[in-house]
């Protein structure tokens, strides 16, 4: 590790000077040294109370090491990082002595939910655990200085914590926080101090190297696909192609003379071998000879399941949201603007396949596996082997990818079921093609707008009806009010000011199991809103973004487009066969922005050059990250917008590795400028997911400011745009 | 059979078949889990190690066209003084990595990259075909452009 940390220490001046765009532009670092890297091994420490641990979430050696729990998964979204950064702002110590380390779900089980929900998803990482995290920083700092007020029986009042110490001025006295953290442990407090405000903050708003990296640039950091544990064997899975069908028979002759072959498990819905090593258990199960109930849905198409939504927006809606009264401005006679629009049901193909690694025994069971849910995770170990969730042991490892889909455990529960016949500690892989045959869809949907303009070009009514999947039903939680606000969120919560405005929907599922894709309703809601919301400032014949801006009020959208407006030349012209589109949203709790410049061919060849993202989250914990979010949601958005899509024939899934379900790479990689224009205020905003929202309608309504032409569907991979009509 | 291996530097002797992919073999007989599985098909890149200095796939070559030569795994990349390789540190100072699953794959093609390439241009870069998932794509040019500057 030793030279890690000089190494870490020494880039990071480096790094913050080359850290380009956003907040950290021009902002002369203050010489912050690095905390220490996470250690590659991320398994969290499943004992209880250590010593010298001043609460749950601080241990201080006497060497004057801090250690910080971290509640929350790390994948990628650099909660791991921010977590720290909000303990330690209060602790006012030297962030350079700063250790992380994941908390430990079942220590949180036992301990009466110390660590809170450790759930991180809806881009939670921060926007709901910052109280929390800088009580624990501050709780401790308090009590530290308690501790050395009681050695010196002088009141606390006269001491001062500062860089790691606490102070007593007047006698010139000192005691470092590793001197005094036992006792501080032994401290209760009549009432939990006051946190600080945001104006007080010293170490958050700074652009912090990441404390994950060092161990993800050298293959150390372990990924629950890299967990191994004593006599493992290695299991390969294949689920019935259509969902909700059943194994009929397996045929294992194929598996003569095959070596290292440990057991074929047969479950409801799912064949497995088991093996001494993945790729022969892989090999195994492409021996065997499965025939399948493929269930009611084996004649399901995507054509089929097209047509319902679309027939959908024609039942009564359920609604959303109303003010005012569209139905006598439609019915007025007056010109009606109308569109409909589609996406189909997309994976969220995280890089690395789900898998899960258990070992179960008759009174304890271990689980090492990457999920953004782990008491969830837990609970559901509970459920699957029967045991008391104190004896269940979730290793959480770093997440190789997420978006939404490490938030249920699947594998896991095939996982206990494989081990329960085998009887050994077993490690399950997905193979590409099982993670996106067995992942849990973002939803197909459609909608369909009408509106009305007044006489000054404005809307006068506008009409938003969805038909979508419903995920709640899909993961079997209630829907309250016969609509679940990820059904509308992106429509439901637009600032724009339209006196008559209606949003409704209806929820109706496929076979196919639905879920949380990064950005969630956003990532269909944005495309349709902001996508007819160009074709009304079209229609009005008013600039895209002057439309916009005319019907905003609140201080974050205003900020969030002017900024928009300032940085990416808006007003300034493009060559011919080049245009610029913007679009606008409020997605987990921030608002996002994106201008996006497109080129499209003469042969319609469509080629985004540029993205300027603006958004505003409130607060700011760490900007580099969230520069890199941003970044990241930007190409997540546009790998969906070019080739998103996954298509069913005969009730399967057609696109199941990336030679057809294409991803965004290097050649295809806009540049992404980002700029945080937080405006502070009561709430903190989420960031993981916003950054997806925007990035959908900003290039239709840039291929529209080049061509005219206006996309109502995506893929574009399936749109021609010399088809559509010109408008 | 008896499959002889050179990897990062050091020769071992596996009894594996000889069509099992070079990528199992890495993790799961000699435990170097760095080399990462992403698609088994060449398409993502996560699986990519250096077999006599270029970059290769591992999930699509047989030990047996591996046996005998010079393997390097993200593992073997470093010095032996634990000296970062020069896109290592250049990964480092721009914060590449997200989640960090592809990166390994990344930078073994990084580094095969700047070995025939020492001051490759954008559209050299583009060349690159490995998947990022989290979309690290506009850090990794950066950093491979600050490779290639700080390179000896
Ligand atoms: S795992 Fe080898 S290229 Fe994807
Ligand atoms: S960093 Fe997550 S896939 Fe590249």
């Amino acid at each position: 590790m030793g030279h890690m940390d000089t190494l870490s220490r020494r880039n990071f001046i480096v790094s913050s000077l080359s850290t380009a765009g956003g907040l950290a532009l021009g902002f002369a670092m203050p010489g912050i040294a690095s905390a220490r890297p996470l250690t590659g091994a991320p398994w969290s420490n499943d004992a209880g109370a250590v010593a010298n641990e001043v609460n749950a979430w601080i241990v201080i050696d006497p060497d004057e090491t801090i250690t910080i729990r971290i509640p929350h998964s790390e994948m990628g979204q650099g909660a791991a990082t921010a977590n720290p950064m909000l303990v330690a702002e209060e602790l006012e110590c030297d962030w350079a002595k700063i250790k992380g380390e994941f908390a430990s779900p079942n220590r949180n089980v036992r301990e009466n939910n110390v660590y809170k929900d450790q759930n991180t998803v809806g881009s939670r990482g921060v926007a709901t655990s910052w109280q929390y995290l800088q009580q624990a920083g501050a709780s401790a700092r308090v009590r530290l200085v308690q501790a050395a007020a009681n050695r010196w029986s002088v009141p606390a009042s006269e001491c001062v914590a500062e860089n790691g110490a606490v102070l007593h001025k007047a006698s010139n006295r000192k005691f470092t926080y590793g001197q005094l953290a036992a006792d501080a442990a032994k401290i209760t407090l009549d009432k939990e101090p006051e946190i600080k405000k945001p104006g007080e903050f010293k170490l958050l708003g700074k652009p912090l190297p990441r404390l994950d990296t060092p161990v993800k640039v050298n293959g150390e950091a372990k990924f629950g696909i890299d967990a191994k544990v004593p006599n493992m064997t290695y299991a390969a899975i294949i689920s019935c192609p259509v969902v909700g069908g059943t194994v009929a028979s397996v045929d294992e002759s194929g598996l003569k003379g095959k070596r290292g072959i440990v057991k074929v498990v047969k479950l409801k819905d799912a064949v497995a071998v088991v093996a001494d090593n993945t790729w022969r258990a892989m090999q195994g199960l492409d021996a065997l000879k499965i025939e399948w109930n493929y269930g009611p849905a084996a004649n399901s198409d995507s054509a089929q399941f097209k047509q319902m939504y679309r027939d959908t927006l024609n039942e009564p809606m359920i609604q959303a949201r109303k003010d005012g009264d569209v139905t006598p401005v439609l019915a007025s006679g007056a010109k009606i603007i109308e569109a409909t629009y589609e996406v189909p049901h997309l994976a969220h193909a995280p890089m690395e396949p789900l898998n899960a690694t258990v070992n179960l025994q008759s009174d304890r069971l271990d689980v090492w596996i990457g999920t953004q849910n782990a008491l969830g995770t837990l609970q559901q170990g509970v459920r699957a082997s029967g045991l008391k969730p104190e004896q269940v042991f979730v290793h959480n490892a770093y997440l190789g990818g997420g978006f939404g889909r490490r938030s249920t455990n699947d594998e896991m529960v095939q996982a206990i079921a494989i081990a329960k016949e085998i009887g050994r500690p077993v490690k399950l892989t997905w193979s590409r093609e099982q993670d996106i045959r067995g992942d849990r869809y973002r939803p197909q949907a459609a909608a369909r707008f009408r509106a009305v303009l007044g006489a000054d070009g404005m809307p006068q009514a506008l009409e938003a009806k969805v038909a979508v999947g419903s995920i709640n039903r899909s993961q079997g939680r209630p829907v309250e009010n016969g609509i679940e606000g990820q059904a509308v969120d992106g429509i439901v919560n637009s600032p724009y000011k339209i006196p008559n405005f209606y949003v409704g929907g209806v929820m109706k599922n496929t076979h196919l199991p639905v879920s949380f894709w990064r950005s969630v309703g956003g990532s269909q809601n944005c495309f349709f809103y902001e996508g007819f919301i160009d074709e009304l400032a079209h229609a009005a014949g008013k600039d895209p973004y002057q439309f916009r801006r005319a019907m905003v009020e609140r201080k974050d959208f205003v900020g969030v487009l002017e900024k928009l407006h300032e940085t990416s030349g808006w007003d300034t012209k493009l060559p011919k066969g080049r245009g610029r589109g913007i679009a606008v949203a409020e997605n987990h709790g921030s608002v996002v922005g994106t201008v996006a410049e497109v080129t499209v061919g003469d042969r319609d060849q469509i080629r985004v050059d540029r993205m300027v993202v603006a958004v505003d989250c409130y607060h700011v914990v760490n900007p580099k990250i969230i520069e890199a979010q941003m970044e990241s949601g930007a190409m997540f958005g546009l790998t969906a917008v070019l080739y998103g899509e996954n298509t069913v024939k005969a009730g399967q899934v057609q696109e199941l590795n990336f030679d057809t379900y294409r991803i965004v790479q290097m050649k295809e990689a806009p540049k992404v400028e980002v700029h945080l224009v937080p405006s502070g205020g009561a709430k903190w905003g989420g960031i993981g997911e916003c950054g997806t929202a925007t990035i959908a309608p900003a290039i239709v309504n840039a291929i529209f400011a080049a061509t005219g032409k206006r996309v109502r569907e995506l893929p574009l991979k399936n749109v021609k745009l010399s088809q559509l009509a010109s408008l | 059979m008896a499959v002889t291996l050179k990897v990062n530097g050091k020769t071992q002797t596996l009894d594996v078949e000889p069509d099992m992919p070079l990528l199992w073999a890495l993790r799961d007989e000699l435990g170097l889990t760095g080399t990462k599985f992403g698609c088994g098909i060449a398409q993502c890149g996560a699986c990519t190690v250096h077999i006599n200095g270029e970059a290769m796939r591992s999930c699509s070559v047989p030990v047996s066209t591996a046996a005998g030569k010079d393997i390097t795994t993200i593992e073997g990349l470093a010095g032996p003084d634990g000296k970062l390789h020069p896109v290592q540190a250049a990964w480092v100072a721009e914060d590449v990595p997200q989640c960090g699953y592809c990166q390994s794959g990344q930078i073994m093609s990084a580094a095969a990259l700047l070995k025939q390439k020492p001051n490759p241009t954008d559209a050299d870069i583009d060349g690159i075909t490995n998947i990022c998932r989290c979309g690290t794509y506009i850090r990794i040019r950066r950093a491979i452009h600050r490779a290639a500057t700080t390179k000896a």
